[in-house]
């Protein structure tokens, strides 16, 4: 139940109550009264910070500008030196066109790594991209969920040498809800594309740019410029990260060698949860083979040819109707079984026989 | 990841890639998109034709062909050639001239544009004071004389293009010999004909728009002569004695005018509207041409009756009682005659008269009785039907190419055997190394055979598949059927015919085995049709299957066109490819894929539903695999519902749009009055509005799934004899690939040549691989164990290729629109992969096996892929380690039909259509290359004659083609310097030394 759902309500800014009620209210609306859990909040730092007495719950709600988001924990998983450090900021970013009086809050699993979920997201490379940039990975398990996002054409602004200079660009341009990419919460309308696995998309098509991504839809990491950079990682070195530096670092980070910049990131990685083509030995059931072979002969003697082609092909659709239904089986499996890229797919052989069709990988 | 994209630094390889590749676009075949001027120079004996694109062609003998552009890329207007000279004035439509000329260089001649003029006015004067109307080159080859709109005649030294100002021929000058009462200042208006007298070239002849012809002596300065016509004037033409000239005119009629130099003002000797008495069109130009036996051709264009026929592009041929108006298929451009131009003859003696038509080149022999065409050995019209697709097949048995010459030869009886009459210029390129064929598909059900070996892409035979269907065209329609007493005596030329009777008839996909001569040509409706050569007409009937690729899945409908309907019993055939077995899949969806193996005798073919398999040497049906996803109702309805899924879907998002209306109503509603409401309604359609135009182009990020539409469609089929169960025992299998990414494999069990007729041909499913990416696959190729790709069928019989190696394991190439990957067999697992899209977003479009020699050593070859991507690149990738190679962009990526027309041959070159009617060539390699090579000699001139310089271009260009080199004053010079400095830079070695170690350090 600690999916990636998010609910909004409101609650009088000045007066905001205890925080016993808070907390009543929030077992309420996500219907999980029965479970211990750390209630924590963002600052404007983007810190995460704990909510556990009316104090802090007081400072939270009047610090929430313009809105609170509140993270959810199971007592039990907190890891408390999460609190105050910048892990936060990696994985949220606020929506800006939100109402004052309205506050969102997220139940969020995904900080302590439980081992009975699985990612569908990461920030990756931080270390080395410019804080106005974020890597996305995407990770797309076989499963049903829809990438669920859209591109367009678009004019971004960059620092050159000769000024500021107005260049075309990629940009997500819609949000399928409860795709994939919606649920992240790491991709907005309107971020600006800037790589596709690790391959610049300056000066490609946007047709060129939907085929990328398509062609990578199996384990898709992009590149973007968060159209908010607010939520942005504040590195300490740094006083904060605004938006205006980001510009030229634009520029001046471009001209590195694309395998530079994925140097956090394995190929033997990357090669291993893609593309384990599917081949299905096919073949038709063996007790099939005699009886096709006796009508087939038998009936050379009396059929002429188009007829007895005729006969064979029904008979052929039998057996390919019955081998299609395994195959759909095997699919199933198999999805399942690729739930965890990291999985070797071990099939045991006998298991997945199915009307003489076996599957081999 | 990149590993694949790093060029190796091998520099053997590096060098190697040198001496293998090489790009270049070597010729353009086929009709000139949108002409719109024509030229011919009688003494170069070569024709011009220039494209409202600003392209200028020039064509001579068979082989003679240059091309030229101008930058502005405008219209071009008019073309004349200089006389006696390599050199042509084009006008455009921006009233700029341009001089081009023929000039030797490096053995071969080539076309260069050396100057480009416009002319001025004096400041203020309107821009039709200078917008030229005619250009009359001089014989004199000094000037250039042009008529303007504003009825002044501007003089133009050549060839520095440089006004002579004083040399200008004003119509006040014109008007001062002319009486005042028939003429004012507004009869010398446009001045629309400029001809210089046959025989004395101090003497022009000015026709003015509106009537008014002027004999002008230059000499002199003065009128020396004026006719004045009551029509608007169209064109003149001198007699070749110049006692005499014609002029033609805007009603119809054409006039014929004596010249006397007693007479000052002269009238009429005859009046003549050819298709009178009712209204005429225009006669826009005319030739009168004398012959022996003392009866004139009159040829002129246009003049047909305006009310029933005024619709007709047409060149009417007079020759005493002898009279044919050719009736063309498009509008006619221009034309010129071919006559003796040796100033000696008494006669002009016409042989030929060339038509250029907006869509085809039409040659009629005027020396043969009936008057028939000439068969153009270039300059084909591909487009008489539309192309739908096209084959190609390289170095073709000399046996099969003679037989389809032959029967070729029996369909073209109707055409004249005149040799081709435009016969400049010497041909010097190289014989072409083999015989190759294009085999184009039409939209008409027809398969056009063309001789692609060398620079003139000739029509060898037409093949025809509509006689095996009923349709509702009459058979018996013949283009050339003359009515007797018809007026006027109308006569159809000319092949030019875009109109399909029946859009089902259209040609989808051809395979011809060039070994045995069996053809399989597939079509829109589902048609499968297996052909044979057949040296002789015969009658026989065509076997009849048909193939259902849903299998009696309940709850399907096809709403896409019906079958064809076959025609019953026996039909007649004419020699050529005669077809003996017809399959027809059901639902009769265009067939998208097509394979034949001659040796095992069997055809597959796949459609948007799946594949089947058919045996066409016992005709039965071996089996039909259904590869359409339940879901997919798209490719299950056809192609016209496509159409109503569109309207469905418009239909869809406007009931979206009206719900959301009429719930924001309601949410209004509560409070507000009815005019509230509207305002509010007003505001959301505006809203919307606003909505629908700005939503930016946008594009969906999804994965593939097994649910998308048309995944069943099948792109490929392939046949090969390789290990698909085991790796001990290899047999016959077929492939099919699928747009989802779905490969196919059956193994097949063909019955020893000796019991092929008695035992049934049995294919079982053997594999089934999923590509997880799930892009369409586009190609599928067995490698052997020396990882060579498998031979052709037949091949190896015939001793053309040694036989694949069946000891070393074979390996299996999949090639989907997004990457390469190689599998090893029987066992199938992924041995590596060449991603495209995911690293540079560009698609397949085009895979094909080139073998490629290298022009060093003559042992050398290799195989390699040569990929044409959506981005209009080819790109060649090596076999089997599917390395890229090299790039080249060839195509605009805009260009969609460019690149979807786009065919590779086997040896490295290929051909992709630029317009309708134009192919492009191009060559990868840099060992067989089709371009032209020719020269064109001046031939001498006479040097005395300056009364008339036609000189005979027949034997003067004879005599310097005979003695190997004619004296050629444009261009010796330069030609001898670029030589001089050539050869005193390939002696020096030192300078070689340094050239090559600049390149190096350069790279």
């Amino acid at each position: 139940q600690f999916g990636a759902e998010f609910r909004r309500f409101s609650l009088d800014r000045y007066k905001p109550g205890k925080f016993e009620d808070f907390y009543k209210l929030i077992l309420h609306i996500h219907h999980i009264a029965n479970l211990e859990v750390m209630i924590g909040y963002a600052d404007v730092h983007g810190d995460l910070l704990p909510i556990n007495n009316d104090d802090n719950f007081f400072k939270a709600v009047s610090s929430a500008h313009p809105l609170l988001r509140v993270f959810i924990q199971r007592q039990d998983e907190v890891d408390y030196s999460n609190f105050g450090t910048n892990t936060l900021s990696r994985k949220k970013k606020a929506l800006v066109t939100l109402r004052n009086d309205n506050l969102r809050r997220r139940p969020h699993i995904n900080i302590s790594m439980p081992h009975d979920f699985r990612p569908v997201s990461s920030i990756i490379d931080v270390d080395i991209l410019p804080e106005t940039h974020r890597r996305v990975r995407l990770y797309r398990h076989g499963c049903e969920k829809p990438l669920g996002f859209y591109i367009r054409d678009g004019t971004s602004v960059r620092v050159t040498p000769h000024g500021l200079e107005k260049v075309p660009g990629i940009f997500i341009s819609r949000m399928v809800p409860g795709g994939l990419a919606e649920s992240t919460g790491l991709l907005a309308v309107n971020d600006e594309v800037l790589e596709v696995n690790g391959i610049e998309v300056a000066g490609k098509t946007l047709d060129q740019v939907t085929d990328m991504m398509i062609a990578n839809s199996h384990n898709l990491i992009i590149t973007v410029k968060p159209a908010n950079q607010r939520n942005n990682i504040i590195r300490s070195s740094r006083m904060s990260g605004s938006s205006g530096q980001s510009t030229d670092s634009t520029a001046s980070h471009h001209s590195l060698p694309t395998s530079h910049v994925l140097q956090n990131f394995h190929p033997d990685e990357m090669e291993s949860d893609e593309e384990a083509d599917i081949v299905i030995e096919g073949g038709l059931e063996p007790q099939h083979i005699p009886k096709l072979h006796s009508l087939t002969s038998s009936s050379l003697s009396r059929i002429n040819g188009s007829s007895l082609g005729h006969r064979l092909q029904r008979d052929l659709v039998l057996n390919n109707n019955s081998g299609r239904e395994s195959n759909g089986n095997i699919h199933k499996l198999l999805s399942s079984l690729k739930t965890d890229p990291r999985h070797s797919l071990v099939i045991p052989r006998g298991g997945i026989e199915e009307d003489g069709t076996v599957i081999t990988l | 990841m990149r590993r694949f994209l790093r060029p190796g630094h091998d520099p053997v390889r590096e060098r190697l890639k040198r001496d293998l590749f090489q790009f270049n676009k070597t010729v353009e075949h086929g009709f000139p998109h949108q002409p719109s001027a024509l030229g011919y120079s009688p003494f170069l004996r070569l024709m011009a034709i220039g494209t409202r694109s600003g392209a200028i062609k020039l064509y001579g003998a068979p082989g003679v062909e240059f091309m030229g552009l101008h930058e502005e890329n405008n219209t071009v207007m008019q073309i004349h050639f200089i006389p006696d000279q390599c050199q042509l004035v084009t006008l455009l439509d921006d009233n700029s001239l341009h001089l081009w000329s023929l000039k030797q260089h490096g053995g071969a001649s080539e076309l260069r544009e050396e100057h480009r003029f416009t002319l001025k006015g004096p400041p203020g004067s309107p821009p039709s004071a200078t917008q030229v109307t005619a250009v009359l080159p001089h014989s004199s080859r000094e000037v250039l004389y042009l008529g303007t709109e504003s009825g002044n005649i501007f003089v133009v030294e050549l060839p520095s293009l440089r006004v002579l100002e004083d040399r200008t021929i004003t119509p006040e000058a014109v008007l001062q010999r002319i009486p005042e009462d028939n003429c004012n200042r507004r009869s010398c208006e446009l001045v629309e004909a400029l001809q210089e007298h046959p025989k004395n070239p101090d003497q022009i002849l000015i026709g003015y728009s509106r009537g008014l012809i002027v004999l002008w002596d230059l000499q002199n300065n003065k009128a020396t002569q004026h006719f004045l016509g009551s029509q608007q004037l169209e064109n003149l033409y001198w007699q070749r004695d110049g006692s005499k000239f014609i002029s033609c005119h805007y009603d119809g009629s054409y006039t014929q005018w004596p010249v006397s130099s007693d007479n000052r003002q002269s009238e009429p000797l005859e009046n003549t509207v050819p298709y009178g008495p009712f209204p005429c069109k225009a006669i826009s130009k005319i030739y009168w041409q004398t012959t022996k036996n003392g009866l004139p051709y009159i040829i002129f264009q246009g003049g047909m009756p305006r009310a029933s026929y005024g619709d007709r592009h047409s060149i009417s041929v007079i020759h005493g009682s002898q009279q044919t108006a050719f009736d063309f298929t498009s509008r006619v451009i221009d034309f010129f005659i071919i006559f003796s131009s040796d100033p000696a003859a008494e006669f002009d003696d016409p042989s030929a008269l060339v038509a250029l038509a907006e869509e085809e080149l039409v040659v009629i022999d005027l020396k043969s009785a009936g008057w028939p065409a000439v068969h153009p050995p270039y300059l084909a019209s591909l487009h008489c039907s539309a192309i739908t697709c096209s084959h190609h097949v390289s170095n073709i048995p000399l046996k099969l190419w003679e037989r389809i010459i032959s029967a070729g030869s029996k369909q073209n009886i109707h055409y004249s055997s005149m040799p081709w009459p435009i016969d400049g210029g010497t041909n010097i390129a190289p014989d072409p190394p083999q015989r190759d064929l294009l085999l184009t598909g039409h939209e008409d059900g027809t398969v056009r055979f063309w001789d692609a070996s060398g620079v003139c892409l000739h029509l060898l035979y037409k093949l025809s598949t509509v006689r095996v269907f009923l349709t509702d065209a009459d058979p018996n329609d013949n283009m050339n059927t003359l009515g007797e007493d018809e007026w006027p005596p109308l006569r159809k030329v000319g092949t030019f015919d875009p109109y399909s009777d029946d859009p089902r008839l259209g040609i989808q996909k051809i395979y011809l085995c060039k070994y045995s001569g069996y053809l399989a040509v597939a079509g829109t409706a589902g048609q499968v049709l297996v052909m044979e050569l057949n040296d002789e007409d015969a009658e026989h009937v065509v076997d009849h299957a048909e193939a259902d690729l849903l299998q009696d899945q309940e709850g399907y409908r096809w709403k896409g066109h019906e079958k064809l309907k076959t025609r019953d019993g026996p039909v007649r055939f004419e020699a050529g490819f005669q077809p003996f077995v017809l399959v027809q899949c059901q639902p009769p969806a265009v067939v998208t894929s097509l394979a034949l193996h001659s040796e095992w005798r069997l055809v597959a073919f796949g459609t948007s539903h799946g594949f089947g398999l058919f045996d066409h040497q016992q005709k039965r049906l071996v089996f039909v695999k259904c590869t359409l996803h339940p879901s997919d109702q798209l490719a299950l309805e056809g192609p016209l519902s496509r159409v109503k899924s569109l309207k469905k879907s418009l239909r869809q998002s406007f009931r979206r749009i009206r719900r959301s209306r009429v719930s924001s109503r309601k949410r209004r509603g509560a409070g507000g009055n009815a005019s509230e409401v509207q305002e509010a309604n007003a505001k959301f359609d505006q809203d919307a509005l606003q909505e629908m135009e700005l939503a930016p182009v946008q594009r969906k990020i999804e994965a593939r799934s097994a649910e998308d539409s048309f995944t069943g469609f099948v792109r490929t089929l392939y046949f090969a004899d390789t290990f698909l169960r085991d790796s001990s025992r290899h047999c016959p299998s077929l492939w099919a690939g699928t747009n989802g990414g779905t490969v196919y494999a059956f193994c097949l069990r063909v019955p020893p040549a000796e019991r092929r007729m008695d035992e049934p041909v049995r294919a079982e499913q053997a594999k089934e691989i999923q590509l997880m990416h799930r892009a369409p696959v586009v190609g599928i190729l067995v490698l052997d164990g020396r990882s060579t790709p498998l031979p052709e069928p037949l091949e190896v019989a015939h001793d053309l290729s040694k036989s694949p190696d069946m000891q070393g394991s074979h390996q299996l190439l999949v090639v989907s629109e997004e990457q390469f990957k190689v599998f090893t067999l029987p066992k199938v697992s992924s041995k590596l992969k060449l991603k495209l899209t995911a690293l540079e977003g560009c698609r397949v479009r085009k895979v094909t096996v080139a073998s490629f020699g290298s022009c060093k050593t003559d042992d050398y070859s290799e195989n390699d892929l040569a990929v044409l991507t959506n981005l209009g690149d080819i790109q060649i990738i090596s076999l089997p380690f599917l390395k890229l190679q090299i790039r080249y962009p060839c195509i605009r990526k805009e260009d969609v039909s460019g690149i979807a027309s786009c065919v590779f041959t086997k040896y490295g070159q290929g051909f992709y259509l630029i317009s309708p009617s134009e192919f492009e060539r191009f060559s990868l390699s840099t060992k067989w290359l089709v371009e032209p090579r020719c020269i064109v000699d001046m031939p001498e001139v006479t040097s005395n004659n300056h009364v008339h310089n036609k000189s005979g271009p027949e034997n003067a260009a004879r005599k310097s083609r005979e003695s190997g080199k004619g004296p050629d004053d444009c261009g010796e010079d330069e030609r001898k310097s670029g030589r001089l400095m050539e050869h005193a830079l390939l002696n020096d070695e030192k300078v070689l030394k340094e050239i090559q170690s600049t390149l190096e350090g350069g790279r």
